[in-house]
């Protein structure tokens, strides 16, 4: 009898989880000049940025544009992962957020399926720019840059992970605002730091020894170099490292993010 | 067990006591209306008892279950058209209603069967799949309308669900709720400003203002406090000491203007007043009506000479109230 309840309240907020996602799919379909933002800015990363400015550093094992192509993705990941957060704001301001937090979910529903919406929003976003680095390294553009169906399958869970936790990041900022630029400014302090912490453009060892402990605590930075484990087969950390971390990163964002939306009032 | 139970139910904003300690028994089955002008509290009560918002003090059971501490258990049983509109504009009539749907945990055969019911009921039909953007604003309030009903709650929470809407869309959608109250014995608790919906439909009005209930009854109840009819004279100089001479007039108020004398049958009285009162520009005589029990408790009555100008305040407010 209890377990048979206990069956049906968990199929009940399964449901719940895959409405709001149903809800977050639906918008995205619509809204293509999302996608369409968060593909542009990385490619200029990797043209303009990768080709032009980094044209002369050196980095060990191979050319700098395939060197930061790992970070690049973990950087377009951080950044449409993040601001996917500010969507809770704006759901608060037209008062839809309204209709879902008088459903009959638990809170906890209610952030799996926003952190569920947000992550396939960025993973789709990995996935377009993954197959452009391919296409790109196949065709000479990004030299030294060669992507195998295993480390294309091997990088894209690797996001996957990372992109869960992130987007529990911004969702917790966003519960928390009830601006969009309130969430701007607090999400700015957040995600420059991490970005330029995390490697995604250099080596972190050519950092000085004082920002150690900062690079350390960024989780880009295991980000950055289980892609790098995937895509380039070489990197900082070892892999199992990297993947611990970056799991226990997301459970505790998601403890966190229960308990921001189990507080949050309309 | 009634269906709700507020008990000193509180909620303060700031220095300001939008709701003052409610205690109130709501039926199983009972249509309740809750009236009052703009900032009485009514949305501010709704959001208490539909969890949303977390009141000051004091709590309330709703289908049993306590608003504070047993959340998601009231959330189960029941619904809500809010006064605002919380749709999704980015998305079309009937996806809003699909993700109510799985919100609720309908299976799909159902959900689907309930969609093109309320569509239907809304007059939507054709237009479920254009972006909710697109929508007039009396469409968007029929799609809300649509969407609390979908599900059935045990406890439905309507606040001014009416608001704009035209009188057929109204008429259609009253009579709608009146078969599910008879069929499936829901609980209704309706805010409104159309007080001749309110009459019609509640088997008790709860009449607020600031925050604190100033009259409970049936509306035949609420109306023959005040007596059966009223008496409504526009005159330069009213002779209302005259008036109140006669000891026939159950009350005497100012409305927009003109003097409203409430007795207890027109037929016998109008003589008498008409006489005391000297010379009138026009006379209009009528029962009394829910709107007059309004006035009389949540404007200010004639008596308060001194208050004159705050009560031309309140009569604007509510004036803008019932559009
Ligand atoms: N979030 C809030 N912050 C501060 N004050 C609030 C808030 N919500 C409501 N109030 C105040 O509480 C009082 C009651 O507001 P409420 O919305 O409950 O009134 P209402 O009876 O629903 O009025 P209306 O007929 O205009 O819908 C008002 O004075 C309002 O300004
Ligand atoms: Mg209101």
């Amino acid at each position: 009898m209890g377990t048979a309840l206990d069956a049906a309240a968990l199929r009940n907020e399964i449901g719940g989880i895959a409405a709001i996602w149903y809800r977050e799919w639906k918008v995205f379909l619509r809204e293509k000049s999302r996608i369409v933002a968060s593909i542009v800015n990385p490619i200029l990363w990797l043209v303009v940025f990768g080709g032009g400015l980094g044209r002369n550093v050196t980095v060990p094992g191979t050319s700098y544009q395939a060197f930061i192509f790992p970070g690049i993705l973990a950087q377009a990941a951080l950044f449409s992962s993040v601001f996917f957060g500010v969507y809770i704001v704006w759901d608060r301001k037209i008062d839809f957020l309204k209709e879902v937090l008088v459903a009959p979910i638990s809170r906890t529903s209610v952030f799996l399926g926003k952190v569920a919406g947000g992550a396939t929003d960025s993973v789709v976003q990995s996935l377009i720019l993954l197959v452009l680095g391919a296409i790109l390294g196949a065709a000479g553009i990004l030299p030294g840059l060669s992507i195998t169906p295993a480390s294309f399958g091997a990088a894209l869970l690797i996001l996957a992970l990372a992109i869960s936790g992130l987007v529990s990041v911004g969702l917790i900022v966003g519960a928390m605002m009830d601006s969009p630029e309130g969430f701007q400014l607090v999400s700015s302090f957040l995600l420059f730091p991490a970005f330029f912490l995390s490697g995604a453009l250099f080596p972190i060892d050519r950092l000085p020894a004082w920002l150690t402990p900062f690079v350390l605590a960024d989780p880009l930075t295991y980000s950055v170099d289980a892609l790098r484990h995937a895509i380039l087969g070489t990197a900082h950390f070892p892999l199992a490292l990297d993947i611990g971390v970056l799991g226990v990163f997301l459970a505790a964002m998601v403890w966190l993010g229960s308990r921001a939306f189990d507080r949050m009032r309309i | 067990m009634p269906a709700i139970a507020l008990d000193r139910l509180r909620r303060e904003f700031g220095s300001l006591a939008a709701v003052e300690g409610l205690s109130l028994d709501i039926g199983e089955g009972e249509f309740f209306g809750l009236l009052g002008p703009n900032g009485a509290g009514k949305t501010t009560t709704l959001l208490m008892l539909t969890t949303l918002l977390r009141p000051t003090s004091g709590t309330a059971l709703v289908g049993g279950f306590d608003i504070v501490t047993q959340p998601l258990h009231v959330r189960r049983s029941i619904g809500i058209v809010f006064q605002d509109p919380s749709s999704d504009d980015t998305l079309t009539g009937y996806e809003n209603l699909k993700l109510h749907g799985m919100l609720y945990h309908m299976e799909p055969g159902l959900r689907e069967r309930r969609i093109s019911e309320v569509l239907e009921l809304v007059d939507l039909t054709d237009r479920k799949d254009g972006i909710v953007k697109h929508y007039s604003g009396g469409m968007r309030r029929r799609l809300e309308l649509a969407r609390g009903l979908m599900h059935r709650p045990r406890v439905l929470f309507l606040d001014e669900p009416t608001l704009g809407l035209d009188p057929q869309s109204r008429e259609h959608i009253w009579d709608y709720v009146e078969r599910l109250v008879e069929a499936e014995g829901i609980t209704v608790v309706l805010t409104t400003h159309y007080m001749e919906e309110a009459d019609r439909l509640c088997d008790r009005i709860a009449i607020v203002d600031h925050g604190r209930i100033v009259a409970l009854d049936t509306p035949a109840e609420l109306k023959t406090v005040l007596g059966g009819d009223v008496i409504t004279v526009r005159a330069a100089a009213p002779g209302l000491d005259a008036v109140r001479a006669l000891g026939i007039a159950e009350r005497i108020e100012r409305q927009d203007g003109a003097v409203a004398i409430t007795v207890r049958d027109a037929r016998t009285a109008l003589q008498p007043v008409l006489h005391a009162i000297g010379p009138v520009e026009s006379v209009e005589v009528r029962p009394a009506t829910l709107e007059d029990v309004f006035m009389h408790y949540t404007g200010r009555e004639m008596r308060d000479v001194s208050a004159e100008g705050g009560w031309a305040q309140r009569s604007m407010r509510l004036r803008s109230g019932t559009r």
